[in-house]
């Protein structure tokens, strides 16, 4: 696909800000890394040969009796039983190189847990001996999937909602926006904490909450910018031509507004990553045993004793946050027609 | 001597790096109570030599390579600021095109007056009064309480002009530079405006450095003209030299661009296109708390108009008397009261969605070719959108026929149809328009100041177009401009309207030969003449 003239410019103007450049490659080479966190932290090995045959335990799950154990149950691969049955038949594994998932317990701790860092747990272990290796990177997995389908859907709403209220204006706008008034004073953390007590939040539960308060972000932008261009002559050309609204809003006025909408994102992906983390910390979010850095943040503070897990919640979150923030921030700048690059 | 020398002054900007030339050789000078113009089109360089006297250029990233720019014979390039305070607002003022924006919005008109008085002259407050009522009795402005503390956009467009120029005089400057000075007012204001600068050259035998790309000012204002054009002064001679035996290419050209030629003679049987009766646009004034209806802005106000085919309507009048509204209200792109027939059929009670159909048959072509193209579009999507409309997809290959086809009825390269508006002319842009309203086969067209936003030269050849087209297609225009040299090349009947009415309405020889209203009178002699009517 060729790129027009102006996006080429931007392409270029984006490259050319080394900071959110290497931010972008950083932040979203580290999330595909996450992508594949059972291939890098997992408690059951990669690949298997056992009597001349191939397992691929991360992905299928074999009984114990399938490597000549006793349980019909899925073998436990840590089990220094069943490594041994392996090698003795000559078999070998390969191990991801973390040993550890999100559940996995270390019951080998050389001392109680909150275990202090190790060889063994690169971050060392929670209070329930879990490695916090293993748990921030599928922490770090959930959290920006989860900031990024709630930044996609909330400004799908908000642009939506801004671009009708602000292309028809008049009685459509007026009863929007006192509808999004009333919205707007929702004690929304109240409301959470009270549908979070009724009802087991899920990821999808949770999304849906977040939903509901973080869609109004973009509106203000999205109609200002709408209520300005709907008056622009080629807006009225195409009125003359009898375009339909719809097209209209499309072609002409979302292109135009989006310019605006990217100004207001890096704010959005940040809010909604800290939010999820905030309810975590809080109790109120993942169901327990999920691995969530706000859960981590939260251990942090009640085991003092034990620093690397506060430290640790700390140093991913906000490497985190200021990676994307400075990602969309260059994405932003490229954007913005009147910043110079030299 | 002479009290400013501009001597083989080039100017170059930086652009990635590398230093683009934007003026090269310039040479004049201007000594008191002389009028030297700068003429040229839009691109040429007349306002970046102007902002170089002053040292306003965004230096370093405007540079001059070569050149002096002598002020009562000082060198001022490479001045220190403070050399430079000394000469701006006090030796040197200057007044800008557009009033509005040069005043600042949140002072009152005495504070800015004052602003300068303050710091170049070190009056008090007391002194400082006395002289803003005397600068402003020289302006021709009384000075009211109520004057002194207006705010800029409380005075109408001529009233913030006087008092830019009241700022500019109130240190007495040797040198006035004005740039474009009257092209952002009415016909009617530009001539008093001209009038109060001859008057105040007189009187204070000062220097005027006369910055335009209009030669009607010209031969009324300057003594000498310098020719601008791509950033080289191409003839420089006494006015009556210029316009009696002019020597470049370039000046002739210049010189043969005013829009000319009358329109065709018309078939008097033609049947009627469009027809307006008694149409009324009232916007509401809001007041009080509960935002009670208490009285109606009269945009149009009860004027009939009738198109026929083949024929052209000139609707001209002064900015705010509702010309643009009226063109809106005949294609039903705002509300209005009374009747629209189109071929007989009234379309004022049909709804936006039965319209539909008929809009091929009606189009309009807007004043600023630059924001009536969208930047994101390229010049093929812009021109098909109304084909997509009325026509659907269709074949791509016959489609993109079709936009070459229409693109070069209008004199654009059919092949340019992938390219971005960015990327064209003003004139170009402005034919782009065309195309996407002609691409339908409309039967009429309205065409609000479609020459306006153009350079003297591009707007002949509008005129031109518009004129061809008109006698192939047998089009019905209406025709809104307040440019009555261009309504003149074109119309075949003129309305003139003051205040949402109509003042005078007839066959255009009438109007132009015979006005009856004073109104009338004052418009003509204001455009031809450039004088007020005594």
């Amino acid at each position: 696909m060729k790129l027009s003239a102006i996006n080429q410019r931007r392409l270029e103007n984006f490259k050319s800000n080394r900071r959110g450049y290497w931010s972008m490659i950083l932040f979203l080479g580290l999330f595909t890394i996450s992508l594949f966190a059972e291939v890098v932290a997992n408690d059951k090995p990669l690949l298997i040969s056992y009597k001349g045959e191939l397992y691929t335990p991360f992905l299928v799950s074999y009984p114990e009796t399938a490597f000549g154990g006793d349980f019909e149950t899925e073998a436990d691969y840590r089990d220094p039983f069943v490594s041994e049955l392996i090698s003795e038949a000559g078999g070998w594994i390969i191990w991801p190189p973390i040993r550890y998932s999100y559940t996995t317990i270390n019951y080998d701790l050389k001392s109680p847990a909150p275990s202090p860092p190790d060889s063994e747990n690169w971050l060392g272990t929670d209070d329930q001996g879990r490695d916090v290796m293993a748990r921030v990177i599928y922490g770090y997995r959930i959290s920006v999937a989860f900031g990024l389908i709630l930044t996609i859907l909330s400004s799908a709403i908000g642009v939506a909602a801004g671009a009708v209220q602000g292309y028809f204006g008049g009685t459509v706008d007026l009863i929007f926006q006192r509808v999004l008034e009333i919205w707007g004073g929702m004690p929304s953390l109240y409301i959470l904490i009270i549908l979070a007590a009724m009802i087991e939040p899920t990821f999808l539960i949770l999304l849906g909450l977040l939903l509901l308060f973080s869609w109004p972000s973009l509106v203000g932008v999205v109609r200002a910018e709408f209520l300005r261009s709907r008056n622009f002559d080629y807006v009225r050309a195409a009125r003359a031509l009898g375009v339909r609204d719809s097209v209209i809003i499309f072609k002409h006025l979302l292109p135009n507004s989006m310019v605006s909408a990217l100004t207001f994102l890096p704010f959005v992906l940040t809010g909604s990553i800290v939010s999820l983390t905030s309810l975590d910390f809080l109790g109120l979010g993942l169901p327990p045993g999920s691995p969530s850095l706000g859960e981590l943040l939260a251990q942090g503070k009640a085991n003092l004793q034990a620093p690397w897990l506060g430290i640790t919640a700390f140093l991913v979150l906000s490497i985190m946050l200021s990676l994307a923030f400075f990602m969309q921030e260059g994405i932003r700048d490229a954007f913005d027609p009147r910043k110079t690059f030299n | 001597m002479s009290m400013l020398t501009v001597d083989n002054l080039a100017i170059s900007f930086k652009v990635k790096g590398k230093d683009i030339p934007a003026v090269k050789h310039v040479s004049f000078e201007i000594s008191r109570g002389e009028t030297l113009a700068l003429v040229g089109e839009s691109g040429s360089g007349k306002s970046i030599t102007a902002l170089s006297i002053l040292q306003l250029l965004p230096y370093p990233l405007a540079s001059h390579p070569h050149g002096k720019i002598l002020v009562d014979g000082k060198n001022v390039i490479g001045a220190s600021e403070a050399t430079m305070h000394t000469i701006r607002g006090n030796k040197i003022s200057m007044i800008f095109q557009e009033p509005m924006t040069s005043l600042n919005p949140l002072h009152t008109i005495e504070k800015q007056i004052n602003e300068t008085l303050f710091i170049h002259k070190g009056m008090n407050k007391k002194q400082a009064a006395a002289r803003v009522r005397e600068l402003l009795d020289l302006v021709g402005m009384e000075a009211t309480e109520d004057r002194l503390n207006a705010y800029p956009h409380q005075l109408s467009g001529g009233q913030r002009q006087r008092v830019m120029i009241a700022m500019a005089l109130a240190n007495e400057p040797d040198l006035l530079i004005a740039d474009e000075p009257t092209t952002a007012l009415d016909v009617t204001i530009q001539a008093q405006i001209l009038e109060l600068l001859r008057d105040l050259q007189a009187r204070l035998n000062m220097a005027i450095l006369l910055i335009t790309h209009d030669l009607g000012i010209v031969r009324n204002m300057a003594k000498t003209v310098c020719v601008m054009t791509d950033g080289e002064i191409v003839e420089q001679a006494p006015t009556e030299q210029i316009f009696t035996t002019p020597q470049h290419p370039y000046t002739k050209m210049l010189l043969a661009a005013e829009p000319k030629g009358l329109p065709y003679t018309k078939d008097e049987a033609a049947p009627e296109i469009i027809r307006g009766d008694d149409l009324k646009v009232y916007f509401p004034i809001k007041k009080g708390l509960l935002k009670k209806t208490v009285d109606y802005v009269r945009a149009v106000d009860g004027i009939s108009v009738s198109v026929k085919a083949g024929h052209t309507v000139g609707v001209v009048g002064e900015s705010g008397s509702g010309k643009s509204t009226l063109g809106f209200a005949l294609l039903r792109l705002i509300k209005s009261e009374g009747g629209i027939f189109y071929q007989g059929n009234p379309i004022h009670t049909k709804s936006w969605n039965e319209l539909r159909d008929l809009r091929s048959d009606i189009q309009i072509v807007f004043q600023d070719p630059y924001s009536s193209l969208s930047p994101r579009l390229s010049v093929g999507q812009i021109v098909e959108e109304g084909l997509l409309v009325h026509q659907g997809r269709g074949d791509t290959a016959q489609r993109r026929a079709l936009i070459a086809r229409t693109l070069e009825e209008v004199g654009i390269d059919g092949t340019a149809q992938d390219r971005y508006p960015h990327e064209f002319s003003g004139g170009q842009r402005q034919r782009i328009a065309i195309a996407r309203a002609l691409i339908l086969k409309p039967k009429f067209i309205v065409l609000d100041e479609p020459t306006s936003a153009l350079d003297m030269s591009v707007q002949a050849q509008i005129v031109d177009l518009l004129r061809d087209l008109q006698s192939r297609y047998n089009l019905a225009y209406l025709f809104i401009s307040h440019d009555l040299k261009v309504v003149r090349a074109l119309a075949d009947t003129v309305l003139v309207m003051k205040a949402g009415k109509v003042v005078e309405q007839g066959p255009a020889q009438q109007i132009f030969d015979a006005p009856q209203t004073q109104y009338t009178k004052a418009l003509m002699k204001a455009a031809f003449d450039l004088a007020t009517l005594k």
